[in-house]
């Protein structure tokens, strides 16, 4: 029992890992090698010339700037509000508190859908339509929601004591989260960078909703310019998303913890 | 009251500011939008009472994409969840190369929707994709044995080109990305269950599936829940895989309603009726997100 339970696991995960292995095989190939030999066949030469190709002419390597330009400042933004909100909900009290948090949470869950237009719209009026800011903005804002979830459920282990004793030093309550508040939620600070780095970077729906240019796009919109541009050359279109891919899977593999952490952080605890 | 009112507020007033802005108001006026006819490019608009509404409930292509997010959603809630927490309760012991089949799982949630999109298109390709390739060396095998196949008919069969097909295809490439996601929230449920109520029912001699069904899976329910809920929101919101693989065709045979929208809003500029669509999307998730919340409230007052 316990002998074919193994066995299934792991062909589950050759499996799981087969597309990606194919696709990586792949964009070491011809487009002409593959539509006359098919997949299947000994490749007849084996070059990193599509990646090339993807990067330059694809203009990936813009793409891919782009991404970094919109997620680096999202993720500093959403975690810099969300961590006063979250202290905001843990230290006082107030009358909308309760309110507030349920806000925050029901927020996180909504379909983009219902946001899509207003925001279109919005992001019109403001002069920002076709900026990164607008993108900027946007993911700072609605991931705030999430963001303050997590972090206002981990300050609820901080014991009261440890800001308290910080009041009667005569400490104003921007100086307790500054040298209390913030060193002591750096550990879900970690998690939850990790965690919306590849969900921001990932995103597609508000970058084609929001930019029109094609030298703003981050990669997600990229690629599908790049699918139209090489029409069929599955090896070069496979591997342009590779690439597109690489930077969440090096921010996995090096953060694996992280990742993990903040995931079961937002669904476990709440 | 003790910190005065101001503190509170200068903490609050810039995250408060954004997402009132971003989020709040937004969900608000597309309430409102849904009774206009807005185009998105005109300065004024009428309102136009349920006429997008109306129109909405006699639209072939609304149904197809509501049955197609619901054929979604009865796929999602069953073969990831099983999947997930299968593999869950197979890797939670100790098993060798753990590390390296926990990954393998894991890696399809790294990857953005739009690469998945573009793999799993090649992966589906007639002529050239993995899927066809394989079984056309597997129609040559069984037809060298003697069967009755066409190995040239592996080349046809459209994935995505197949109205019949592609939104299965589609709900496929999407299961693939969800089953580890499934399986980590299991896991870290796993390290909360009562290992000694275990023990006791291995000394009673309950059998591995009573242990599982009557000890295991009842303390797993919380995990359950949230699964079930994040499960079925993501189901609805669903559009990155369509747009990209199908844009919802053939004939609006893999169309969702998020994709359906889409494509009223910003090809057809049906602003308003775009609108309508959207908040149907946000009704059906009202009752889900209340789930989720009742979860929140719970989880307050222990």
């Amino acid at each position: 029992m316990r002998r074919l339970v193994l066995i299934l696991v792991w062909a589950g995960a050759l499996l799981w890992l087969f597309p990606i292995a194919g696709a990586f095989v792949t964009s070491l190939r011809t487009q002409q090698d593959i539509s006359a030999h098919g997949f299947w066949s000994v490749p007849r030469e084996i070059s990193f010339g599509n990646y090339a190709t993807a990067w330059e002419r694809g203009r990936v390597s813009r793409y891919l700037t782009n991404s970094f330009i919109i997620t680096i400042p999202s993720i500093i933004g959403m975690l810099v509000l969300s961590s006063m909100s979250a202290y905001a909900l843990i230290r006082f009290r107030f009358r909308l508190n309760r309110a507030l948090y349920f806000t925050f949470v029901a927020g996180m869950l909504l379909p983009f859908q219902i946001l899509m237009l207003p925001v279109f719209q919005l992001s019109n009026r403001l002069g920002l339509y076709d900026t990164h800011l607008a993108l900027i903005l946007f993911h700072t804002a609605f991931q705030l929601g999430f963001c303050t979830f997590v972090l206002r459920n981990f300050m609820r282990t901080i014991p009261m004591s440890l800001f308290e004793s910080a009041v009667i030093d005569g400490a104003g309550e921007w100086t307790i989260y500054r040298r209390i508040g913030l060193p002591l939620i750096l550990p879900a600070f970690a998690a939850l960078a990790t965690l919306e780095f590849t969900w921001v970077f990932n995103d597609y729906l508000w970058a084609i909703v929001l930019l029109s240019s094609d030298r703003l796009k981050p990669v997600t919109a990229g690629l599908s310019t790049l699918m139209g541009q090489f029409v069929n050359d599955w090896p070069l279109i496979v591997s342009g998303s590779l690439l597109a891919a690489l930077p969440t899977l090096l921010v996995f593999f090096a953060l694996q913890r992280y990742f993990i952490e903040g995931l079961t952080m937002g669904a476990t605890k709440g | 009251m003790r910190h005065g009112r101001l503190a509170p507020l200068s903490f609050l007033v810039f995250p408060l500011g954004l997402y009132l802005v971003w989020v709040v108001y937004p969900t608000f006026a597309s309430l409102a939008l849904a009774f206009t006819n807005w185009d998105g490019i005109s300065p004024t608009w009428e309102w136009v009472g349920l006429a997008n509404f109306e129109r909405l409930i006699k639209d072939r292509v609304f149904w197809m994409s509501l049955s197609n997010n619901l054929r979604w959603v009865a796929v999602f809630v069953t073969i990831p969840l099983a999947l997930g927490l299968a593999l869950a309760l197979a890797l939670n012991r100790n098993v060798r190369f753990d590390r390296f089949l926990k990954i393998a799982y894991y890696l399809p949630m790294v990857l953005a929707f739009v690469v998945i999109a573009l793999v799993w298109s090649w992966i589906y390709h007639p002529r050239q994709g993995l899927i066809n390739s394989t079984l056309f060396h597997v129609y040559g095998l069984a037809q060298s044995l003697g069967f009755d196949v066409n190995p040239a008919a592996a080349r046809r069969i459209g994935w995505l080109g197949d109205p019949d097909l592609a939104m299965w295809s589609i709900i496929a490439a999407a299961t693939w990305q969800h089953v580890g996601y499934v399986m980590i929230l299991y896991l870290a449920g796993l390290k909360t269950v009562n290992t000694e109520l275990l023990d006791a029912g291995q000394v009673d001699g309950a059998t591995p599936w009573q242990l599982f069904r009557f000890v295991t899976f009842p303390q797993l329910a919380p995990v359950t829940t949230i699964v079930l809920v994040i499960t079925v929101i993501q189901s609805l919101r669903a559009f990155d895989l369509v747009y990209v693989m199908t844009r919802g065709g053939p004939f609006n045979s893999s169309n969702v309603l998020a994709n359906f929208m889409y494509i009223e809003a910003f090809l057809n500029y049906n602003m308003g009726y775009a609108a309508a669509i959207a908040v149907v999307l946000f009704l059906i998730s009202v009752g889900f997100i209340a789930i989720y919340l009742y979860r929140v409230v719970q989880q307050e007052e222990r």
